[in-house]
């Protein structure tokens, strides 16, 4: 099957497929295993469809490798929105991508904020504060965002980072636990179980249900971690601002 | 906000909902919104609504409810045994409650999620453009004794009443499904077991349905390391067990496990209302039949409307008829027929 052979392929000249999800949406799906190259793809696919929405175009969203655009059955055809896609494949193919906007939010690491970090520091073969080191050195990309509201994907950290899900389920991590898992980081919305290791903890929530923009962050968006003690985090707590002393910067 | 509908005892899950919340993937946020859709179109229909409004979605159980003023309701979606001031009310239909009445609504005699809406709609304050809770975004809550939930006044309190006679939907049937980005995944004898076979619903909710079957799991050719993709709801997924979910209303936005195929939009309330031991089967069809089959929700509005009629009280309606002074049921036959 020509997905199978393309999924570990570079996307210098991505050969995404073109799939129907429901009656209403049309999938382009550039891997079938997570490669960074298929996530910028999927993300400058929605960068361009945004600047320039199709005709009937009602939402379009990336996850971690591929785009959905879901249209207006009554104002466009799946056959038109497929050729549409297809001639704008073409456009983004060497687009580079770069995050245009960089969160730089405080976190703190290990004990009661990260039980798990000794151990994920062991697998990636680094002391705690050389691992930590690494996590904040630069921005992650938000590669997407999903499974929960505002909840993100961040990565891909180096490969050392990579490490399997947990055969056990955590029972439950709080609200802006920051967990890792297969070179990525995900950083939760609201209290949840999860197969992920707990390594640290933010006071930022990324779903704010009654704030104006419930959503801070948006894919391809650049997130630093800001290391801080354990008491600088509980006062920025203390405040009660969801956004947790974060700072958004535009990127030079 | 005119007005108020009153929370005198509530059932375990009743929730407002609406059409929920289209266009918010990129933020995580799945539409959610009325797990059978169809029934609120059918509310809309008889109310005489342009489109469905803010509504009670009652999972298995109603509750009592009491209104501050004149206003027409509709019942629809998964009958339940409805008492105005102790007298019967038929379902898939709309009724004047009198302001101060009370209104009892009892369990599913089946199905599982049954609808209360009111003439002019519910006026709840909107979260993210919609007032329909989504438990599993932690957007709104179930219901508690002692709510009072505001509406606006009914635009028509004295149009007549109409009733209808849904689509069935309550017991099972074969469902269609149109392929999606992971069909080819599965092998065509897998998919060929997969559509022979019938299916028993073991439990449900707004976030799916669980089913089970005889014989060996399901499983994709390609499974393992699969990259979590977008999915949406009517799709059938396959768990690490090899057991189908179909994913209804509040689903997540991405998930990781291999599907199968989706539900065509307008056979996903035989699913949603399909309570546990319900059997299903499932048919595959092409995009282009699914197309013709499974109409835009813009255009289901209208064909529920021509098919409402004008509400006749019959003998058959009137649960405990010997309770009744028939000569005053009869004038009030003739009052509603008209």
């Amino acid at each position: 099957m020509a997905a199978m052979t393309n999924a570990h392929a570079p996307f210098s000249e991505p050969h995404p497929e073109v799939l129907p999800l429901g009656l209403d949406g049309v999938l382009v799906r550039f891997a079938l295993r997570f490669d960074a190259g298929a996530n910028r793809a999927a993300r400058a696919l929605v960068a361009s469809l945004e600047a320039a929405p199709l005709p009937g175009q009602v939402e379009c969203v990336s996850a971690l490798a591929s785009t959905l655009v879901r249209f207006d059955r009554m104002a466009t055809t799946r056959a038109f929105i497929e050729q549409a896609l297809r001639e704008r494949l073409l456009d983004i193919a060497h687009t580079p991508t770069h995050p245009e906007r960089i969160w730089r939010i405080p976190a703190s690491f290990g004990g009661e904020n990260g039980p798990q970090l000794t151990q994920v520091a062991q697998i990636a073969g680094l002391g705690e504060a050389a691992l930590i080191d690494q996590l904040c050195a630069s921005p992650l990309d938000v590669l997407a965002i999903g499974f929960a509201p505002g909840q993100p994907y961040l990565g891909l950290l180096p490969a050392n980072w990579e490490m399997p899900r947990l055969s056990a389920l955590t029972p439950e991590v709080p609200a802006g636990a920051i967990v890792t898992a297969i070179r990525q980081i995900v950083l939760f919305a609201n209290a949840s179980p999860t197969g992920w290791r707990w390594l640290g903890r933010c006071a930022f929530r990324p779903f704010q249900l009654h704030a104006e923009n419930p959503v801070p962050l948006r894919a391809g968006d650049g997130v630093q971690f800001i290391p801080v003690e354990h008491s600088a985090l509980s006062a920025i707590e203390a405040t009660g601002d969801p956004m947790g002393g974060a700072r958004l910067e535009r990127a030079s | 906000m005119s007005g108020w509908l009153d929370i005198l005892s509530i059932g375990p899950s009743v929730t407002v909902q609406d059409l929920g919340r289209p266009g918010h993937l990129a933020q995580g946020l799945s539409p959610g919104g009325a797990t059978d859709r169809r029934a609120i179109y059918e509310a809309a229909a008889l109310l005489g609504q342009a489109t469905p409004r803010a509504c009670l979605e009652m999972a298995g159980m109603g509750g009592r409810f009491r209104l501050t003023l004149d206003t027409r309701i509709a019942l629809t979606g998964a009958p339940m045994r409805a008492l105005l001031e102790g007298e019967a009310l038929r379902w898939n239909a709309s009724h004047l409650l009198p302001a101060g009445s009370v209104l009892d609504i009892g369990a599913c005699e089946s199905g599982a999620f049954g609808y209360l809406s009111v003439g002019g709609g519910l006026a709840c304050t909107p979260l993210i453009g919609a007032q329909s809770a989504h438990l599993a975004a932690g957007i709104g809550h179930r219901l508690q004794p002692a709510d009072r939930l505001p509406l606006l006044a009914d635009p028509t309190p004295d149009a007549p009443c109409l009733a209808l006679t849904p689509e069935p939907r309550l017991s099972g049937g074969t469902l269609r499904v149109i392929p999606g980005p992971q069909t080819a995944l599965f092998s065509a004898d897998e998919r060929a077991r997969f559509f022979a076979t019938a299916f028993t619903v073991t439990r449900g909710n707004r976030q799916g349905v669980t089913l089970a079957h005889s014989g060996a799991p399901f499983a994709p050719e390609a499974a393992g390391s699969l990259v979590s993709d977008l999915i949406t709801s009517g799709d059938i997924q396959m768990t690490g067990a090899g057991v189908p979910m179909v994913l209804l209303a509040e689903c997540q936005t991405v998930g990781g496990y291999p599907r199968l195929g989706t539900i065509l939009p307008v056979d996903l309330p035989i699913l949603a209302q399909a309570s546990p031991g319900t059997t299903l089967r499932f048919r595959e069809i092409g995009l282009p039949e699914a197309e013709a089959a499974s109409p835009p929700e813009s255009q289901w509005l209208a064909p529920l409307r021509r098919a409402c009629q004008p509400l006749i009280r019959s003998p058959h309606d009137i649960a405990d008829l010997l309770g009744y002074q028939l000569i005053s049921g009869m004038v009030r036959g003739d009052e509603e027929g008209t």
